[in-house]
């Protein structure tokens, strides 16, 4: 009798380890998941680091009258390489401002027929705008393996154990209001 | 939000109805084959042994083309592989695609032809390829060019290729087995008839028989017809999934209206690949109001789904007059 009793007791406990080793495999998935997002979009951050010097250099020599544009263009990059190390709100945050400002000397741009002859400032042109497109999508990707992981640390069952094994809850990497506007139509 | 929760039904709907459609030609071709199995062999059992060759025949079919029929179509389309160094451009937006629907980088390669258009081909997102003119590069600027690129990575994301190349391939299965029924009947039925006839053939055998050739003759459309619902179906659900990756209606809408307005024709599309392409290629055959035998929907009706997206009016008489003209 008392040996069933036994067996039944090491049963449940056995069932109870199972369960929570299958919680927490799952949690390290979805943080698993965070982490890899957020390196694409680490890529191409860096990447856009690393192409603004050039471009400032290219055009430097042709807008010599837009002097402010261009220091303007590396304060925020340099805020932005700054702001790497707090973690990504900060980090969306200076990345964000750094989008401004890019945006603004690409519209100043427009105004040297020199520049647009310039096969190096075309291509330089080219590259930051597919990493900008790049970062926006990857954003969309990592915001929301975040949201899966926060959520899944917030609620029953696994809130019990997250606390205990120190899944800590991850910061959003928030995109730039204006983006969402949809655009103007012009059919013809 | 909302938008995109009608963009998840709709894909549920669709994929339910292509496993029916499936199913459907899976279950044409097994009624074809018993019928016309019993009618030739006057024996249940030898209905059963046709029914069993002819699904066998497809099943070879369809497996042929789906570990070698993007290499088939690539090939027959004269699609030559591009480098990030020769289209940068082209491979940046392919690139920003695949990252924005989670999928791997597919293949890429271009047509040297000046009509503007696009296809994706391939068995699933890990061996996936893209095709697009070099007209196309040349007509649309960066945005538009998002939009078809999303537009054909939305087929690869949602599956369509794979099902376009098994349909394609079963559709053309269902039409060689008819066809090589319709020979032997003709051939060798009056003979056999005459030998039957003797012994004391059942009703029933001659009934299998006209139905048998009825099949024959009724399979090879009502399979196309499938292809073709499936096919219009599919390119609705494109632009939409089009529209969820780049956020933005309007690169897709001015870029079908572009293509659509340009009268060039595509000169290595046939029939067996137009199912495939961004817009019909075969314009000179086609007309392009809508038709039971279309492979896409209207041009005009694509637009104005897209424009319903962004709460646009539905495009005015004039215009729908100028897309088909």
């Amino acid at each position: 009798m008392e040996f069933i009793v036994l067996l039944v007791v090491l049963g449940v406990l056995v069932l109870i380890a199972l369960f929570v080793v299958g919680l927490y495999n799952g949690l390290v998935q979805r943080r698993l998941r965070v982490d890899e997002a957020w390196s694409q979009i680490d890529v191409q951050l860096k990447r856009r680091h690393d192409l603004i010097p050039n471009l400032v250099n290219a055009v430097r020599g042709y807008m010599e009258f837009e002097q402010e544009t261009l220091t303007q263009v590396t304060q925020a990059r340099a805020d932005a390489v700054a702001a790497g190390a707090r973690g990504p709100a900060d980090q969306a945050q200076a990345e964000n401002a750094l989008t401004g400002t890019l945006r603004s000397l690409f519209a100043v741009m427009e105004n040297y027929p020199d520049l647009k002859a310039s096969q190096n400032v075309l291509s330089l042109q080219e590259e930051l705008s597919t990493t900008e497109n790049q970062i926006s999508f990857s954003r969309q990707h990592y915001n929301t393996s975040v949201r899966e992981y926060n959520t899944s640390i917030a609620t029953v069952p696994a809130v019990f154990i997250a606390g205990m094994f120190g899944f800590d809850p991850r910061e959003f990497f928030e995109a730039e209001p204006e983006a969402q506007q949809v655009p103007e139509v012009r059919l013809r | 939000m909302s938008a995109s929760t009608t963009f998840f039904s709709q894909q549920r709907s669709n994929r339910r109805k292509s496993i029916l459609l499936l199913v459907g030609v899976g279950l044409i071709l097994g009624a074809f084959g018993f019928a016309a199995g019993f009618g030739t062999t006057g024996d249940p059992f030898g209905g059963l042994g046709f029914t069993v060759v002819a699904v066998v025949i497809a099943a070879l079919l369809g497996s042929g083309s789906y570990f070698a029929g993007d290499r088939m179509v690539l090939a027959a389309s004269q699609a030559k592989p591009v480098t990030q160094e020769s289209h940068p451009v082209l491979m940046n937006v392919v690139r920003e695609m695949s990252l924005a629907s989670n999928i791997p980088m597919p293949k890429v390669h271009i047509i040297d032809d000046t009509a503007p258009n696009a296809f994706a081909t391939g068995r699933n997102p890990e061996h996936a390829s893209i095709a697009v003119t070099t007209g196309l590069l040349e007509k649309l600027d960066r945005e538009e060019l998002q939009g078809v690129i999303a537009h054909e990575l939305g087929h690869v994301r949602n599956l369509d290729i794979r099902f376009m190349l098994l349909v394609g391939v079963l559709v053309g299965g269902v039409a060689l087995i008819a066809d090589i029924f319709l020979r032997y009947t003709i051939f060798f039925g009056g003979g056999r008839g005459g030998r039957r006839g003797g012994g004391g053939g059942g009703v029933l055998q001659i009934v299998m028989i006209v139905l048998a050739v009825v099949l024959a003759i009724v399979a090879p459309i009502a399979a196309r017809l499938v292809q073709l619902s499936v096919s219009r179906q599919r390119e609705y659900l494109a632009d939409a999934t089009a529209v969820e990756l780049t956020r933005n209606p309007v690169g897709l809408e001015q870029a079908l209206w572009k293509i659509g307005a340009d009268r060039e024709v595509l000169e290595v599309a046939n029939r067996s690949t137009q199912h495939l392409y961004f817009i019909n290629p075969i314009k000179k055959f086609e007309d392009r109001a809508s038709s039971m035998w279309a492979t896409h929907p209207p041009l005009a009706d694509r637009i104005d789904r897209l424009r319903e997206l962004h709460s646009m009016p539905p495009l005015s008489a004039d215009q729908r007059e100028a897309l088909t003209h």
